[in-house]
């Protein structure tokens, strides 16, 4: 919905958010991944990887506010009461949110343009990066959105839906998974890691956007979307 | 036409509102009155779709709530208890994001922003933030959003909650003139607001409605309707409440005040407007007292609530 996309640029917390992000991505990608150390001209390693991390703490930032900032204004009862129907709200501010995020990661195109000016990437992949990285975003902001449904304390939001997501992320993270594949049979890891949005990240981050990683998304998108839509009902009606 | 069908709403084991019908034609303004926590804002909300009811329902304009929630909300201009506003936006950001969810675009947009500012009086604080407005323009600013869309229905929430006495004359006389071509339900807990603007009241007391009449109809339900208060002079040793008493048409006579041979009495006529006053007058001054004055009393609206409401509590 337009109102949140303005809303978040008519506040500083936006502002702070991007240049957050922006900070960080940069650090940690010369510093932490030692990027011109590496010597190569690819971003997947040393600017991808650290998404899943990164987006632990921003997505959630962004996300807290969708519902926790109605319920507490009281604005919620204005909402729903115009004319649109409760899905309308929830995909309109989620979208916006997402957006946001978007335009957030669209900032880093510094990043390719000196890669692509000092080497030769392979600029398929690092397409395939930014669209597995959006919708990363997207998963994370939905169990935000969720969260948010939850509380009016936009705190609390905010660390619900950071442990929602970092369990998404341990479930497929190999220094978890690998202890966890001596305890339990592999079939058992491997459904587990299926659940995590680290699996799928990391495929797209090959250059292959697979149709399962897609329905993966989309679906804990959607799934994650129901359930606040489910929360909103439930709140509203008791 | 509003009209409410068994509205019924239960907390969990509590029922806030219970079987609850009305109807509010086009050219009515209904008031709904009611002691805190009676069922008035659950009531509207769920006539606004805001809450689903648990037993009846409502149809708006031909628009059943429960089946056709989003053509009966496109009708209805509402109000929220506290007047919600999002604090971060303009006064004319805030509108026209309003006008843009009611599905008005462009110029259309434009003209009904700039027509709703006007009647609002916001000219002057049209580029300021929401959240930094005084609680009388908050108020204003919502209501603003409320008739924005020029809606055939209004329900309105405490719409005068928090104005000073001017700004509450101004909302007033604002609903007074929508109510002339739209139906408007409103509620409050100031009774002189009733009198003021409202062509019918509904008394509602946990959660079931007690009383709905128009507010004279409302004073007549009062005892005291119609009784005729006397300040006569008599001499002294003689009692003049028997005689009074024992007139035709009289139902009752209370005692007021008494000092020295001037006493203040009150007679209750058995049915109002039979010419008891005249009947007074002659006993009167055939038992040679003195009559300094007498008044015919209208029924007051506050005692009429508090025996409604409180014969519930007790």
């Amino acid at each position: 919905m337009a109102r949140e996309l303005r809303g978040y640029f008519g506040s500083p917390l936006a502002y702070v958010l991007i240049v957050i992000f922006l900070l960080l991505n940069g650090f940690f990608t010369f510093f932490i991944s030692g990027f011109y150390e590496l010597e190569q001209a690819d971003l997947r390693d040393a600017f991808f990887r650290w998404h899943p991390w990164l987006f632990l703490v921003l997505v959630p930032a962004v996300a807290m506010r969708l519902w926790a900032e109605e319920r507490r204004q009281g604005t919620m009862e204005l909402i729903l009461t115009l004319p649109i129907t409760l899905k309308e709200a929830i995909l309109g501010k989620f979208l916006a949110a997402w957006l946001f995020i978007t335009i957030c990661l669209c900032l880093t195109f510094p990043l390719v343009m000196t890669v692509a000016y000092l080497g030769d990437p392979d600029l398929g992949a690092t397409f395939c990066g930014y669209v597995g990285s959006i919708l990363l975003g997207g998963a994370y902001l939905a169990v935000g959105s969720m969260t948010s449904s939850i509380t009016r304390n936009q705190v609390i939001s905010f660390v619900l839906a950071a442990i929602i997501c970092l369990f998404l992320v341990l479930a497929g993270f190999p220094p978890v998974t690998d202890p966890l594949a001596e305890l339990v049979p592999k079939w058992i890891v491997d459904i587990v890691a299926g659940f995590s949005v680290m699996t799928h990240y990391q495929s797209m981050q090959k250059g292959v956007i697979d149709f399962r990683d897609l329905l993966y998304y989309g679906s804990l998108i959607f799934f994650m979307l129901f359930a606040n839509g489910v929360i909103l009902q439930a709140r509203r009606s008791s | 036409m509003i009209e409410a069908r068994q509205l019924t709403k239960f907390f969990g084991e509590h029922k806030a509102v219970d079987g609850v019908s009305f109807t509010v034609e086009k050219g009515e303004i209904l008031g709904f009155l009611g002691p805190n926590a009676a069922g008035k804002s659950t009531t509207m909300r769920m006539l606004t779709g805001y809450l689903p009811p648990s037993a009846g329902t409502a149809v708006i304009g031909g628009c059943d709530i429960c089946t056709d929630s989003l053509g009966a909300r496109i009708k209805i201009g509402y109000l929220p208890e506290n007047a919600p506003v999002y604090e971060d936006m303009t006064v004319t950001g805030f509108l026209a994001f309003c006008a843009r969810i009611r599905g008005l675009s462009g110029s259309d947009a434009d003209k009904a922003v700039e027509r709703t500012i006007g009647k609002c009086f916001l000219e002057g604080v049209r580029r300021q933030m929401v959240g930094t407005l005084s609680k009388g323009f908050n108020q204003r600013v919502c209501f603003a959003q409320s008739i924005l869309h020029d809606p055939e229905y209004l329900i309105l929430d405490e719409p005068t909650d928090g104005l000073d006495p001017n700004q509450k004359h101004e909302v007033r006389s604002m609903i007074q003139e929508m109510g002339r071509d739209k139906a408007i339900i409103l509620s409050t807990h100031i009774l002189e607001e009733v009198d003021a603007v409202c062509t019918r009241a509904i008394i509602i007391a946990n959660g079931r409605i007690e009383a709905d009449d128009t507010p004279l109809g409302l004073r007549a339900r009062s005892e005291k309707d119609g009784s005729l208060v006397a300040r006569l002079g008599v001499p002294r040793d003689t009692d003049p409440l028997p005689g009074l008493e024992g007139m035709e048409g009289v139902r009752k006579v209370e005692l007021l005040e008494k000092d020295g041979d001037r006493l203040v009495v009150r007679v209750f006529p058995v049915k109002k407007g039979e010419g008891l006053a005249a009947l007074v007058v002659r006993h009167i001054a055939d038992q040679g007292y003195t009559l300094e004055s007498m008044t015919e009393e209208s029924g007051r609206l506050d005692e009429v609530f508090r025996s409604i409401t409180m014969k519930q509590a007790g």
